[in-house]
């Protein structure tokens, strides 16, 4: 099956929680077998069934607390080209392992994890994940920028607590 | 102090987003700013930290097994021939996803694959100590790999070729050891990698020879022997392809 094993691992990410990804992909499955008269041959298949799975996961009630949660009123296009002064060298990625890392992602926030596995993960142009989003290409930009911002704080963090607990 | 100008485009050109020229710009920009550079090489190793800690969960035997019976019963015809036609067109909108999805995962592997190595030549280029063996004798550089790798390897004689070994190190792609081996030629470094050819390498590079290029660097990859080889930099084709061809010579 095309992208099961994708699908499953970005619902995962998502709900956090095992059932509640293989509902999503299920539930996705079956609307895009329903619904497959309205995908047009020659556009992006992925962008189309991972818009699917991600629409229905705004649906849920996980979906809905999560999205809930997050300020999206400063995103706009000009976040974009705003200058990053942080140091990401005090990061210390070559230390962090992976399980580091994922405990980071887990703590960003869902709308910017999201565009982080579509970016990075599943490693989709901007414009397949503004397709997949349902959002220009200028929020897409805007919101990586932010995810990876959230992601560098949430590794400094555990940086420092890892400090604090050696100390 | 980092380039306002180019240092904001940094995650774009990191994803491949930017035009051709802005590529090019960048590249050349890359090589004289060392503080562009190392924020560079910062935001690829997050990003690619962000690629290997992401592909974390994988469906169970039983749910993938629920979701072919599930997706089976509804291809099910339920009036024979009526259906016929809708099902004909499905199927050959099926038939070209799955083409089209096999084709984007076969070029994502072998991207995956390339962004490794690019990611070891540009931090080993960093590093204060970018080889560990350091010696511009093959007959030096080839028994210091002894007892490390699972294999062996032939390098070539350089004398007049205008390329000079700088030396070797252990490298690992996707957990496997292989040899790094660092060539300069003019004022370009070259990265010589050489591995086993598992079937993971096999299935991200189907065709024996090939040529790509991966963050404007060059890259040729050839199979030889159960060894997948890749001349990886930022040197022309041309000299990409000079020292190739006498890695192909000496028996690669």
């Amino acid at each position: 099956m095309p992208l099961f094993d994708s699908l499953y691992n970005f619902a995962h990410w998502l709900t956090q929680n095992r059932e509640e990804a293989e509902d999503l992909v299920q539930e996705t499955y079956a609307k895009a077998l329903k619904g497959f008269g309205s995908f047009q041959p020659g556009t992006n298949f992925r962008a189309w069934i991972f818009r699917i799975l991600r629409n229905t996961f705004l649906t849920s009630r996980t979906g809905l607390a999560a999205t809930r949660t997050v300020p999206l009123e400063t995103e706009d296009e000009e976040q974009t080209v705003a200058v990053s002064r942080e140091t990401p060298e005090s990061i210390l990625l070559e230390q962090a392992g992976q399980q580091q890392v994922q405990a980071a992602l887990e703590q960003v926030p869902v709308i910017f994890r999201e565009v982080l596995l579509l970016c990075d993960v599943e490693e989709m142009s901007y414009q397949e994940i503004a397709d997949t989003l349902g959002v220009p290409i200028g929020t897409v930009m805007s919101r990586l920028y932010r995810a990876r911002k959230a992601l560098r704080t949430a590794l400094q963090e555990q940086d420092k607590m890892r400090e604090t607990k050696h100390a | 102090m980092p380039d306002d100008r180019w240092q904001p485009k940094l995650d774009q050109y990191l994803d491949s987003e930017l035009s051709a020229e802005e590529m090019r710009g960048m590249d050349a920009h890359l090589r004289e700013c060392p503080s562009c550079s190392g924020d560079a090489l910062r935001r690829m190793q997050l990003k690619r930290a962000t690629r290997l800690a992401g592909q974390r969960y994988t469906p169970s035997a039983e749910f993938r097994r629920r979701i072919e019976r599930q997706v089976a019963a509804k291809r099910r015809p339920a009036r024979g021939w009526l259906w016929m036609p809708a099902l004909a067109m499905a199927a050959v909108v099926l038939l070209v996803a799955t083409v089209t999805v096999g084709r984007w995962y076969e070029r994502s592997r072998s991207e995956q694959l390339l962004a490794e190595l690019a990611d070891i030549h540009v931090a080993d280029l960093a590093s204060p100590t970018p080889v560990d063996v350091v010696s511009t004798d093959r007959h030096t550089v080839k028994p210091w790999f002894q007892g490390k790798l699972p294999f062996t390897f032939d390098l070539p004689e350089l004398q007049a070729t205008g390329y000079t070994l700088v030396g070797g190190r252990v490298a690992y792609l996707q957990h496997e050891p292989g040899a790094h081996l660092l060539y300069d030629v003019g004022a370009h470094h070259i990265s010589v990698f050489i591995f086993r050819d598992r079937p993971e390498i096999e299935r991200a590079f189907p065709a024996r020879d090939s040529t790509s290029r991966m963050l404007s660097f060059h890259v040729e990859s050839w199979a030889k022997g159960g060894l997948r080889y890749f001349v990886f930099g930022d040197a022309s084709p041309e000299a990409i392809q000079g020292l190739s061809r006498l890695l192909k010579q000496a028996g690669a």
